[in-house]
């Protein structure tokens, strides 16, 4: 393998392993912080002891996304050194403005959440995880914004004497369509993957009749969050595919793995035969679904590989403009299959729980409890899809992959950031499974009886 | 002012305020298996930095953020070619700031005690490796025509950076030693106030020496003036460590660093990053930078949005203002 694969195969691991625990930060934080709302408003202990319990929880994860972070803001610099040069312009305005806007809103208050239990007002305290919860929100804007460009940009031209991009509109940037559908498409994912974590632990201990005051609740708004989010994410999802069709034609072509230009277009729910779906043995397929995803009617034109290869090659000079079909094709039916299973897992738990009933049917609460990886799967998958469809191109249409790379790094420093990096993370997701399982056993804590001591000099609530 | 100079200050701002912040950070990180002597004792100096040290952080992401979006050639040249040195950095702040969440998830003592490591080493390795990087860029790398590194590994580890590295170490374990006696009461601060005492005169003389070392070697009137401003504070903290004056102590070691980080960037300014080969290879203000409309953008998000950040993040120095005492370690 060359420096460019070794580079490659670094940024997703990398930044799979990083989605993993964001989207559980942001929308956990937003769980956690309604929760505090309910007891600050209520009164009511159980919603007190919630909070500590699924903000315990939110703190193991949250510290795995913020340190795994840096090493995305880092490697465009250590690893694409010629994408930094030709992008930065552009590209390096919203990545400061997240860091400005956001990373100093979410540490800062989060700090001042986990520290302020008995320093803050109750209302004040209640801010804090607010706003922390905004400063996640607002990070998600920025880098998506940034990610958008790569997809589809605009508000730049490319200077011909130095031959790089150069920002013409900070408002086209920051208003990007593909921006403002990618955004809330990836938000109302981040809130079914927090969901899922509540049905999943909640199913855990309502299995074993656990702490119920807790946990009936904690299952119900978990799967309500998954089934209201999932929809969110299905509408937006939608949305994404037409504007996907529209800008990047090709990715929409190999997420079906359609050869010929079609009129009306089938969807292949999966198929069995050559991995690159050239040649087809059996498949399960829906008819005109493509056409509608792709066009928003069922009797769209949607344009085949073949096609596109041909007219990129003439467009852009000779080259192969087809991403790796494989992936593709599997990683946009098991995103969309993994997010699906999660919303009838969520359909399933709550039937099964209505009016105080307790099952005892076996496969469904292994189906509720496992659930908590099923959005970790989709989200993963829908990365790898989104990025592995935009190849060759790091920016579509007008920077490739294979020009980015930093000429002066060798393969054997790659390399070594690959393993080094990709083994802390093995052993760092271990300790980090590990810490929430046990927390999450534990289940939720009692509170203390209410002390007189309330001087300042009492011991420290929530420290480390 | 040109917008180049005013991002170029800005950046020096940053890494200044990084400094000044997550040099105590760091200080108490090393300073752990020197100062504490049991596990509740620990607890009290973790805690010392414990909401405040995530947002110190940040000041090193939005410097990065900024130098990609104002000097992107700045960016993608020093995180190439520093890339060996930058991984090591990452795998420390890592392991550092996992282990200050998970370090007291457990109630085990072979669990706590590595985690105690990756706080030692995770504060140690960037402590040092600031310096030789920061010594690196002053005193010019290999860059070639493309403004690519072209120098080895260890073309990095030349003695003026590695005096560079000790003297970010030094300066930051005293900084720290005085913050723990700022922030703590009882018997931790008169064994913080005794140590950082006993490390002012050895931290006056590596951080003298570094100094002195740039100012001989760079002919540069205002860098002198703001270095011997430097070296005037250190001075100044080490009487006030001598008469356990901790505010005005930290003040001083706060000084020293920002004088110190200006004096730099201002010795090396018009360069960003001077080539040691030819001095048509080096990258400066004007051919490393973004055009001035991104200047321009990033200026207005810059003045309206940092005094909000210097508000609430000095405000929660105010929330935790109080001294913290082991008796209010739950044992």
């Amino acid at each position: 393998m060359d420096a460019l694969d070794l580079a490659r195969w670094q940024f997703g691991i990398t930044t799979v392993y990083h989605f993993l625990f964001v989207p559980i930060t942001i929308g956990m934080s937003a769980l956690v912080a309604g929760l505090q709302t309910a007891w600050v408003r209520t009164g009511k202990e159980q919603y007190l002891r919630a909070t500590k319990f699924w903000g315990k929880l939110f703190l193991i994860n949250f510290a795995m996304g913020v340190v795994t972070g840096i090493v995305q803001e880092f490697q465009f610099g250590m690893n694409w050194s010629d994408y930094s040069r030709f992008v930065g312009d552009v590209f390096g305005a919203p990545l400061a403005i997240e860091g400005l806007l956001a990373f100093f809103l979410e540490s800062t208050f989060l700090g001042l959440w986990i520290f302020g239990w008995d320093r803050l007002p109750k209302r004040l305290h209640l801010a804090t995880i607010w706003l922390a919860s905004i400063g996640t929100l607002l990070s998600a804007y920025f880098i998506l914004a940034a990610n958008s460009w790569m997809q589809h940009p605009v508000g730049y031209t490319v200077n011909p004497v130095s031959g790089r991009a150069e920002l013409t509109s900070i408002w086209a940037v920051l208003t990007n369509s593909t921006t403002l559908v990618t955004f809330p498409h990836t938000i109302t994912a981040c809130f079914l993957t927090a969901g899922a974590v509540l049905l999943a632990v909640s199913a855990w201990h309502l299995k074993r009749r656990n702490q119920e005051d807790v946990f009936r609740p904690g299952l119900k708004l978990g799967a309500w969050v998954v089934l209201i989010a999932g929809v969110g994410v299905l509408i937006t999802g939608d949305l994404q595919a037409r504007i996907m069709t529209e800008q990047q034609p090709m990715k929409m072509a190999a997420a079906e793995a359609l050869y010929d230009t079609s009129k009306p277009a089938s969807f292949s729910i999966f198929t069995i035969g050559s991995l690159d779906g050239r040649e087809e043995m059996a498949s399960v397929r829906i008819p005109s679904l493509l056409s509608f995803m792709a066009t928003g009617s069922p009797g769209g034109e949607v344009e085949g590989i073949n096609n596109l290869q041909a007219e990129y090659a003439e467009k852009y000079g000779p080259g192969d403009y087809t991403p790796y079909v494989p992936v593709t094709y599997w990683s946009f039916r098991l995103m969309i299959g993994f997010g699906g299973l999660a919303m009838l897992v969520a359909v399933a738990a709550l039937w099964a729980i209505r009016r105080g009933r307790a099952p005892t049917n076996r496969w469904l609460w292994l189906a509720a409890i496992t659930s908590i990886g099923m959005p970790l799967a989709a989200n993963s998958f829908g990365w790898i899809f989104t990025e592995m469809g935009r190849q060759p191109w790091t920016v579509f249409g007008v920077f490739k992959t294979a020009d980015s790379v930093s000429p002066s790094v060798g393969a054997g420093s790659v390399a070594t950031s690959l393993i080094v990096l990709t083994l802390l993370y093995g052993v760092l997701a271990v300790v980090e499974v590990g810490l929430f399982v046990r927390y999450a056993r534990a289940g939720a804590p009692e509170l203390p009886p209410a002390s007189d001591d309330d001087s300042e000099d009492r011991p420290l609530a929530f420290a480390y | 002012m040109e917008l180049t100079t005013v991002w170029f200050a800005l950046i020096a701002t940053l890494w200044a305020g990084y400094f000044l912040l997550e040099g105590f950070d760091f200080g108490v990180g090393i300073l752990l298996p020197v100062l504490a002597r049991d596990n509740r004792e620990r607890r009290l100096l973790i805690n010392t930095i414990g909401p405040v040290w995530d947002g110190n952080e940040v000041w090193l992401l939005v410097a990065g953020g900024a130098t990609f979006a104002a000097f992107p050639e700045w960016y993608a040249t020093l995180f190439s070619g520093f890339y060996l040195p930058l991984l090591l950095i990452l795998v420390a702040l890592i392991l550092r700031g996992v282990a200050f969440e998970y370090r007291g998830k457990r109630d085990d003592d072979t669990w706590r005690r590595r985690w105690d490591l990756c706080i030692i080493g995770g504060s140690l390795v960037p402590a040092i490796l600031w310096g030789v990087a920061f010594g690196n860029i002053v005193r010019g790398v290999k860059l070639d025509a493309n403004h690519e590194y072209v120098g080895g590994f260890f073309d990095l580890l030349n003695p003026y950076a590695l005096l560079g590295g000790l003297t970010t170490l030094t300066l930051f374990v005293l900084h720290g030693a005085v913050f723990l006696a700022l922030k703590t009461d009882g018997e931790m601060r008169e064994r913080a106030g005794r140590l950082a005492e006993r490390l002012a005169p050895a931290a006056i003389l590596i951080a003298g020496g570094f100094l002195a070392w740039t100012a001989g070697t760079h002919r540069d009137v205002i860098g002198w003036l703001i270095f011997a401003a430097a070296a005037l504070a250190l001075a100044g903290a080490a009487i006030a460590t001598r008469f356990r004056r901790e505010g005005w102590a930290f003040l001083a070691t706060g000084a020293t660093l920002v004088l110190a980080v200006a004096g730099l960037f201002v010795t090396l300014f018009p360069g960003v990053m001077p080539s040691s080969i030819a001095a048509a290879n080096s990258l400066t203000v004007d051919n490393a930078s973004s055009t001035p409309y991104t200047l321009k953008v990033m200026t207005w998000v810059a003045v309206a949005f940092t005094p909000i950040v210097l508000a609430y993040q000095g405000w929660t120095y105010w929330v935790f203002r109080k001294r913290l005492t082991v008796e209010r370690i739950p044992a």
